[in-house]
C-alpha cells in the first residue's frame, strides 16, 4: 500500500462502516465533525450523532450518561480540547465509573502544524495515562487506525484513541491489531527504537538510515500505550544494546516515561533516550518544519542512537 | 435492548466467562418473566404519608452523619423534602431491580447530598437501612459522595460539582434512542453554589436545544454556599430568567411544600419539546432549629450531644 491517509481519516470511515453493524454506536462532536472525520458518521446515522457545540466539558458529560445507558458512545474533538478542558469529566464522570466512554482526539501533537501552540496537544498521553481503568492507543498510519477503531469498539471500557491531522505513510506491515500488543515492524540488535504514532515512520526511516553504517535497529510500533506491552520493552532492552523512545508528545508522562518506568523497576541500566518534544511547547510552521525543529525527525533519532552506541 | 453493563465479567477467566455469556440467553429470558411479574416500587403521593417519610429520612441523615463523624448536614437537610417526593411519590423504579432498563433515573448532581439519597434508597428498600450506619466508613458502600459501582440504586457518581446535569442529558436522550422501549424519565437534583460551574450552563443549552423533555432537573435553591450567602459568594439572580433564557421551562416552588413539589413534577411531566428546571426555594438545614439557615453546617456532622438535640426535635 502506498497510499497515504490520515488516521483521522480512516478512523471516520470505520466509524461509518461499524455504525451499520452496531446499533448501539453513537457520536457526539463538539463543533469539530469536518475536522475529526465523525461528519461522515453524521451523515449516515442523523439521529446517532451529536453535536454539542463547542463544549466539550458538556459532550464528556452525555458520553457518561450514554455509556451508562448502555450505548456506546464515541466522543471527538482536538485531543487538546477532549483531553485538557474536559479531564475532570474524563476523570469523574468517565474513569472513575469506569464507564464504557471512547475519546477518539484528532490533530494531536505538533502536526497539527499553522494552527501553533494553543492547538498542539503534546501532553494528551500523559492526561488519559494517567488515569485508572483507562486504555490509550496511538496508531501509527491509517490501515492501523481503522483497525483501532473496532478493537476499541470491541473492548470494554474507557479508551483514548490519538489521532492526526496529517496523512501518513503506510508502514504497518502488519494487518492484525491487537490492544496491548506491540508490533515489531523490523528486526536488529543494535538499538530499539520504540515508537508511537506519527514518529513510527521516523523510527523506520532512522533504521533505515543506520543500516547504512552497518548499525542493525530493531523498530517497535507500540501503538498501546496503556496497558504498555511490558515484554516487548523488556526484550528489546536484553536483546539490542541501547534504547530510544519516540513520540510525537512531551517526553514528559508519555510513551518514553512509560518505557522508562517499566526498565527500572525491571532493573535494567541500559542506555537510553526519549525523543520527543522537550518540555517547551509547539509553535506555528508545516508539520516537517516543527518536526525539525523540535527533534522529531530521523536525522535525531540517527543522531541520538549514534551518541549512545 | 438488553443492556449489560450492571454485569462485569471482564476480570473473570476466560472459561468461566464462557459459562456466564452461555446462560445470558436463559438469564434474558428470566429476565423477561421478571418484567411481566414484579411491578414497579407503589407510589403514594398522599401529603401526610410523605410528611412522616420526610421525617423518617431527615433523622437517619442525623444518626448517619453522627455516626459518620463527617458529611454535609445542611444541604442533605434542605433537600429532603424534595426527593423524599421523588422517591415515593413519582420516580417509576423498583428497589428489587436497580438495573431495570424502563426505570426513571434520578441523578444526585450534588453529590455531597448523598447521606440524603442513601436513606432514601435504604428506607425504598435497595439494601438495609443498617447499612445506613457504615456510611465514609473504610469498606463500606456507602463513599462519602456516590458510586454507581459501589450501591445499588446510584445511578453515576458524582461529587466533583457540575457534572449530574450533563449525565443526565445523555442519559435522557438514550431514552429517546430505545425507540420501541417504553420511555422513562430522567431527574437530577443540584447545588445552588453549584451552578456558579460552566458546564451546568453547557448542559442546559444542550438540553434546550435537543429538546428534552423527559429531563427535570430541581434547583436546591437554599440560599447558602461553603463560604456564605449565594448572593454574596457569586449572585445566581435573576435565575429563573436565566433558566427561561436557556430555553427551559421554570418553576418555582417552595421545596418544603410537598404539593407543590408533586404539582411541579406533574407539570414537568406534561410539558412537551422542553426540559424543565423545579427552582425548589429550601432552608438549609431545614427541620433542626440550630442547623437551619448556618454556612458553616455545609460541611460538618453533629457531634454526639447535637445529635441527640437535633433528634428530640425531629418528632
Amino acid at each position: 500500500m502506498t497510499e497515504k491517509i490520515a488516521t483521522r481519516e480512516a478512523y471516520g470511515q470505520a466509524l461509518a462502516e461499524l455504525g451499520n453493524q452496531h446499533p448501539d454506536i453513537v457520536v457526539l462532536d463538539a463543533d469539530l465533525s469536518c475536522s475529526t472525520k465523525t461528519n461522515t458518521f453524521a451523515k449516515k446515522f442523523p439521529a446517532r450523532f451529536f453535536n454539542m457545540g463547542v463544549a466539550e466539558q458538556n459532550m464528556i458529560g452525555w458520553s457518561a450518561g450514554l455509556a451508562a445507558s448502555g450505548y456506546v458512545p464515541f466522543a471527538s474533538s482536538f485531543a487538546v480540547f477532549a483531553t485538557a478542558r474536559a479531564f475532570d469529566q474524563l476523570r469523574n464522570s468517565v474513569a472513575l465509573s469506569r464507564l464504557n466512554v471512547k475519546i477518539a482526539a484528532s490533530h494531536a501533537g505538533l502536526s497539527v502544524g499553522p494552527d501553533g501552540a494553543s492547538h498542539q496537544a503534546i501532553e494528551d498521553i500523559a492526561l488519559t495515562r494517567l488515569l485508572p481503568n483507562f486504555t490509550v492507543v496511538v496508531p501509527a498510519d491509517g490501515p492501523q487506525a481503522g483497525l483501532a477503531t473496532k478493537a476499541v469498539y470491541a473492548h470494554q471500557g474507557p479508551v483514548y484513541l490519538r489521532l492526526g491531522r496529517p496523512q501518513v505513510e503506510n508502514i504497518s506491515k502488519d494487518l492484525s491489531f491487537t490492544i496491548g500488543q506491540a508490533q515489531i515492524l523490523r528486526s536488529g540488535s543494535d538499538a530499539a527504537i520504540i515508537a508511537c504514532g506519527t514518529m513510527v515512520h521516523e523510527a523506520c526511516r532512522a533504521a533505515e538510515f543506520l543500516a547504512r553504517d552497518n548499525i542493525s535497529v530493531r523498530v517497535v510500533n507500540m501503538h498501546t500505550i496503556k496497558p504498555l506491552d511490558t515484554e516487548a520493552v523488556l526484550a528489546a532492552a536484553r536483546e539490542t544494546r541501547v534504547l530510544i523512545t519516540a513520540e510525537e508528545h512531551s517526553i514528559i508522562g508519555g510513551l518514553g516515561s512509560a518505557v522508562a518506568e517499566t526498565l527500572a523497576e525491571a532493573g535494567i541500566g541500559i542506555p537510553f533516550k526519549r525523543v520527543g518534544v522537550n518540555d517547551c511547547f509547539g509553535e506555528s510552521g508545516k508539520p516537517d518544519e516543527l518536526f525539525r525543529k523540535f527533534g522529531l525527525d530521523a536525522d535525531n533519532i540517527v543522531r541520538q542512537v549514534k551518541g549512545l552506541l | 435492548m438488553f443492556v449489560f453493563h450492571d454485569f462485569d465479567l471482564t476480570w473473570r477467566s476466560p472459561k468461566f466467562s464462557v459459562i456466564i455469556y452461555s446462560a445470558i440467553p436463559f438469564l434474558c429470558w428470566v429476565r423477561e418473566r421478571r418484567e411481566v411479574l414484579l411491578v414497579a416500587f407503589e407510589l403514594n403521593p398522599d401529603p401526610g404519608f410523605l410528611s412522616k417519610q420526610a421525617l423518617v429520612i431527615r433523622r437517619d441523615i442525623i444518626h448517619m452523619l453522627g455516626q459518620a463523624g463527617s458529611g454535609h448536614t445542611g444541604g442533605s437537610l434542605s433537600m429532603t423534602d424534595l426527593i423524599t417526593a421523588l422517591y415515593f411519590a413519582e420516580l417509576k423504579h423498583d428497589p428489587a431491580r436497580p438495573n431495570w432498563p424502563d426505570r426513571d433515573r434520578f441523578l444526585l448532581s450534588k453529590g455531597h447530598g448523598a447521606p440524603a439519597l442513601y436513606a432514601i434508597l435504604a428506607r425504598t428498600g435497595y439494601f438495609s437501612v443498617e447499612i445506613l450506619s457504615t456510611l465514609r466508613q473504610h469498606g463500606s458502600m456507602l463513599q462519602g459522595h456516590p458510586d454507581m459501582n459501589k450501591t445499588p440504586g446510584i445511578e453515576c457518581s458524582t461529587g466533583s460539582l457540575g457534572q449530574g446535569l450533563s449525565m443526565a442529558c445523555g442519559m435522557a436522550v438514550a431514552a429517546r434512542l430505545r425507540e420501541s422501549d417504553p420511555a422513562y424519565r430522567v431527574y437530577t437534583l443540584l447545588g445552588d453554589g453549584e451552578l456558579n460551574e460552566g458546564q451546568v450552563w453547557e448542559a442546559a443549552m444542550s438540553a434546550a436545544h435537543y429538546g428534552l423533555d423527559n429531563l427535570c432537573a430541581m434547583v436546591d435553591y437554599n440560599g447558602l454556599q461553603i463560604d456564605g450567602e449565594t448572593c454574596k459568594v457569586m449572585n445566581l439572580e435573576p435565575l429563573a430568567d436565566k433558566w427561561k433564557a436557556f430555553g427551559w421551562n421554570v418553576i418555582s416552588i417552595n421545596g418544603h411544600d410537598v404539593n407543590e413539589i408533586l404539582s411541579a413534577f406533574g407539570r414537568a411531566r406534561l410539558t412537551a419539546r422542553q426540559p424543565t428546571v423545579i427552582l425548589a426555594k429550601t432552608v438549609k438545614g431545614k427541620g433542626v432549629s440550630f442547623i437551619e439557615n448556618q454556612a458553616g453546617w455545609h460541611g460538618i456532622a453533629p457531634k454526639p450531644d447535637e445529635v441527640k438535640k437535633a433528634l428530640e426535635e425531629l418528632r
